[in-house]
């Protein structure tokens, strides 16, 4: 057995008194690709940022080297070669690639003077040996998302690093860039480095990985060779414990048959190649997919905020062409982004303010004076019927929990009254109550006879309330499922990772 | 039982009150340093009022730009180029009628250009405006070869500078109380207020939303190119002559005050009241200090030190 590099044992951490990670052990060895699976929130990101010195352990022991040693900060971590490369490149696109190898650490000359042709010479001699061509030369901001991953790599090469944690590498790569990342892992193995791998992507996991590990509910489920773990296995590792939290309810009426949006053949300059989709009246459409697959791309696509360059889109038969949200608002569309402090809400402002936002038209006289007694009114209504917990409407959204705050920017479309709502992760980030509550509003927009489309990486949930499913992959859809096609969130796992 | 939330106002918040406070501090301490000096007296504070009303009336403009996220500071050429075309158009006889349209004309046209600017190729707007003040700056010079062009106009000096309506108010507050309502309403209670505090906020948000964040920007540096007009006009009214050094200084100032206000510079807050008084504070600051006898030079540096010791105590408690 090859000898370990770094250990982990017995790490515990817990936040707010909620246990994230219990017991967990986690060990590299010299030289080996080793992925580390899990659902969302099963805490692989937690024992990472752990063993990067990010987080600081409640209990355990962490063995590097053969020496125990305690992490404060990142930078402990980083001077005995632990390196993380980023899913959000931490990189600055308009210097040079040996630039950002070399920044902070650049070679001097002996006057005090950066030595760039050092600094040139080292960044050629680390790609030449893992057999990658690249210019160092070349400015960031002229380089695709391949190349800032092979600088990203070798940024951390630069500082001796024995121990690499990529995080989805492959999400935002191309077919032929994902062929380039394996070869160059493949070099770095031979080097003796040591690569943790997360990623959802099965296949990939097999083409590279020579152990896996399953964590679960923040518990070590099983560690062996790659050859040992079968797919099933993986899959029923990931999905954790949480289905039976979300049980698909029989629908009280049905789908109707008029279909109230259609995309024919439509394709963005961003990730969308080619969707057909149909969505009918009180329908609830799911879209899923690995990371990067498009499905967030295609809802922004469908609100007006990528521009379509091909294919059609009807709205309630008539054909349109939204080139902002504002005229997709007019046509009865909502958007429910994935990000809600960024997209979703003005954290600065006002409950109230955030959710007249949509409806100020509606609101106003034909002045635009905005009426103060019919918002009040509007605002208490949905803040009552979507249980928002705030003691005043003139409370800053920032100063709410992450569940009332994606609660507002439900309210704020849904005070808009629109026919067609397309959600992005509605779930995304908050607590298991108030996931199940957006599930119940989403499930009362459909027995009214609102129709919705949900991008969701979270299958309990879209098994929970789709009663069609559609999968992405590279940017188009690749199969489309019914509800009751569907047994499991095994099967439907299965679906996606069997592209 | 229906539970409703209340809709009372929100908590107290230093940054946006600091300015109320400062202004009373001020208040006081003058009144006690400069009683005998004449501070109190009614012609001193008529004085502050009339020296006051019209950086005023442009920082109510200026935090329109501000709360949408952003800048002009084209506003003090402008000022000075906006105060000759309309002492040009009234020694040429084309009366008041005429000077309105050719000091809110030029004024419109040079919001209108800084607005496409921003908006159309968005080019940060403090960099676009960098550029038409300095284009102003050169126009008002060349037009009358750098040389003032004084207004006999009697009715016009009424209205837009040395009146006193009934003997007793002077007309520049007049004005500037009408920018005031008009301009606290609009913020405050239409949705064009609305929209613009939510360009400025978060304008992914915004666009989201379906607020045309460009028309949004577009629309406040016409406003500010406007109201600049206005100001000049109003300059020129005060000061019995165009000329283009009128408004050296006058972004600055109205920045400050809007600042000094409560706004955020990053957009998304801000209250005309506030700025207002921001404005007034920097006004009487002014004017004590002249009172207490202290020459230009000094009144710019304890100036500048008041304006950055109350926003960065403000900005201090906002933190906690």
């Amino acid at each position: 057995m090859a000898k370990h590099i770094i250990e982990l044992k017995n790490i515990d951490m817990s936040f707010n008194g909620v246990k994230v990670l219990d017991q967990v052990d986690f060990a590299l060895e010299e030289g080996e690709v080793h992925a580390l699976v899990g659902g969302n929130g099963a805490g692989k990101s937690t024992l990472m940022k752990i063993m990067t010195g990010v987080y600081v352990k409640d209990a355990g022991e962490i063995i590097f080297d053969g020496c125990p040693v305690n992490f404060r900060s990142p930078q402990d971590a980083e001077k005995l070669g632990i390196a993380m490369i980023f899913q959000e490149f931490s990189l600055a696109p308009t210097m040079t690639v040996t630039e950002n190898i070399f920044l902070n650490r650049e070679f001097k000359k002996r006057n005090g003077l950066i030595d760039n042709r050092k600094c040139a010479a080292e960044a050629r001699r680390i790609f030449s040996e893992l057999n990658v061509a690249m210019d160092p030369d070349a400015v960031m901001s002229d380089l695709a998302a391949g190349q800032w991953q092979m600088t990203e790599i070798a940024k951390a090469l630069a500082t001796d690093a024995k121990v690499l944690v990529m995080d989805e590498p492959t999400s935002c790569l191309t077919e032929s860039e994902v062929g380039h990342l394996f070869s160059m892992i493949r070099e770095l193995k031979k080097k003796g480095i040591a690569i943790v791998y997360i990623s959802h992507r099965m296949k990939e996991i097999y083409q590279v990985c020579d152990r896996i590990s399953i964590l679960a509910d923040g518990k070590n489920v099983v560690t062996a060779d790659a050859s040992e773990i079968t797919m099933e296995q993986m899959i029923r590792g990931i999905t954790g414990k949480n289905v039976d939290r979300f049980e698909w309810q029989d629908r009280r009426t049905p789908v109707r048959e008029r279909i109230v949006l259609r995309a024919s053949g439509i394709k963005t300059n961003n990730r969308v190649e080619h969707v057909d989709l149909t969505l009918h009246e009180g329908e609830v459409l799911g879209i899923s997919g690995l990371g990067g697959s498009g499905t967030s791309e295609t809802l922004r696509a469908l609100f007006g905020i990528d521009p379509l360059i091909e294919g059609t889109l009807t709205v309630n038969g008539e054909e349109v062409c939204f080139r902002n949200p504002s005229q997709a608002m007019k046509k009865g569309l909502a958007l429910i982004p994935e990000d809600r402090r960024e997209e979703g809400l003005l954290v600065d402002h006002s409950v109230k303010d955030n959710i007249l936002l949509p409806s100020l038209d509606k609101l106003s006289n034909r002045v635009g004076v905005v009426d103060e007694k019919k918002s009040v009114r509007v605002v208490n209504d949905w803040t009552e019927e979507l249980h928002i917990k705030t003691d005043s409407m003139n409370k800053l959204v920032r100063l709410l929990s992450g569940g009332n705050q994606q609660k507002i920017v439900f309210a704020k479309w849904l005070a808009n009254q629109p026919q067609i709502i397309l959600m992005d992760e509605p779930t995304k980030g908050i607590d298991i109550g108030s996931k199940a509550e957006i599930m119940d509003i989403i499930r009362g927009l459909a027995r009214d006879g609102q129709s919705v489309v949900m991008a969701s990486s979270e299958l309990a949930e879209i098994l929970a309330i789709c009663d069609r499913i559609l999968i992405m992959h590279q940017g188009k859809v690749i199969r489309e499922l019914m509800r009751a096609e569907i047994n499991s969130e095994e099967e439907l796992q299965h679906e996606i990772q069997n592209f | 039982m229906k539970s409703k939330i209340s809709n009372t106002a929100r908590t107290f918040h230093w940054r946006q009150n600091v300015v109320y406070i400062a202004f009373v501090v001020v208040v006081v301490v003058f009144s006690i340093l400069l009683t005998d000096s004449g501070f109190l007296k009614i012609s001193n504070i008529l004085n502050i009022v009339r020296q006051t009303s019209i950086i005023s009336i442009i920082a109510i403009a200026m935090t329109f730009v501000i709360c949408a996220g952003e800048l002009d500071l084209s506003v003090g050429a402008l000022v000075g180029l906006t105060s000759l075309t309309c002492a040009m158009a009234l020694s040429s006889g084309y009366g008041i009628l005429g000077a309105l349209g050719a000091g809110l004309g030029t004024g419109a046209l040079f919001g209108l250009a800084n607005g496409l600017l921003v908006s159309r190729l968005s080019i940060p707007s403090f960099i676009v405006t960098i550029g038409t003040s300095s284009v102003a700056n050169g126009v008002a010079m060349w037009i009358t070869g750098s040389a003032p062009v004084p207004i006999d106009h009697e009715a016009y000096l009424f209205a837009f500078g040395t009146g006193d309506i009934g003997g007793a108010v002077p007309v520049l507050l007049v004005w500037l109380v009408v920018a005031a309502v008009i301009g606290n309403f609009v913020l405050k209670r239409t949705r064009y207020g609305r929209r613009v505090l939510a360009t400025g906020a978060n304008p992914v948000a915004a666009r989201f939303t379906g607020i045309n964040v460009k028309n949004i920007k577009l629309s406040v540096m016409l406003l500010m190119g406007v109201v600049t007009g206005l100001g000049g006009m109003l300059y020129a009214g005060r000061m019995y002559t165009g000329r283009y050094t009128l408004g050296d200084g006058a972004e600055l100032d109205a920045i400050a005050a809007v600042i000094l206000g409560g706004a955020a510079l990053s957009g998304g807050k801000g209250s005309i009241i506030g700025t207002i008084v921001g404005a007034f504070l920097i006004g009487m600051v002014n004017n004590g200090l002249i009172i207490m006898g202290l020459n230009v030079s000094q009144q710019l540096i304890i100036r500048g030190l008041i304006v950055i010791l109350a926003v960065a105590f403000g900005y201090k408690n906002s933190k906690q």
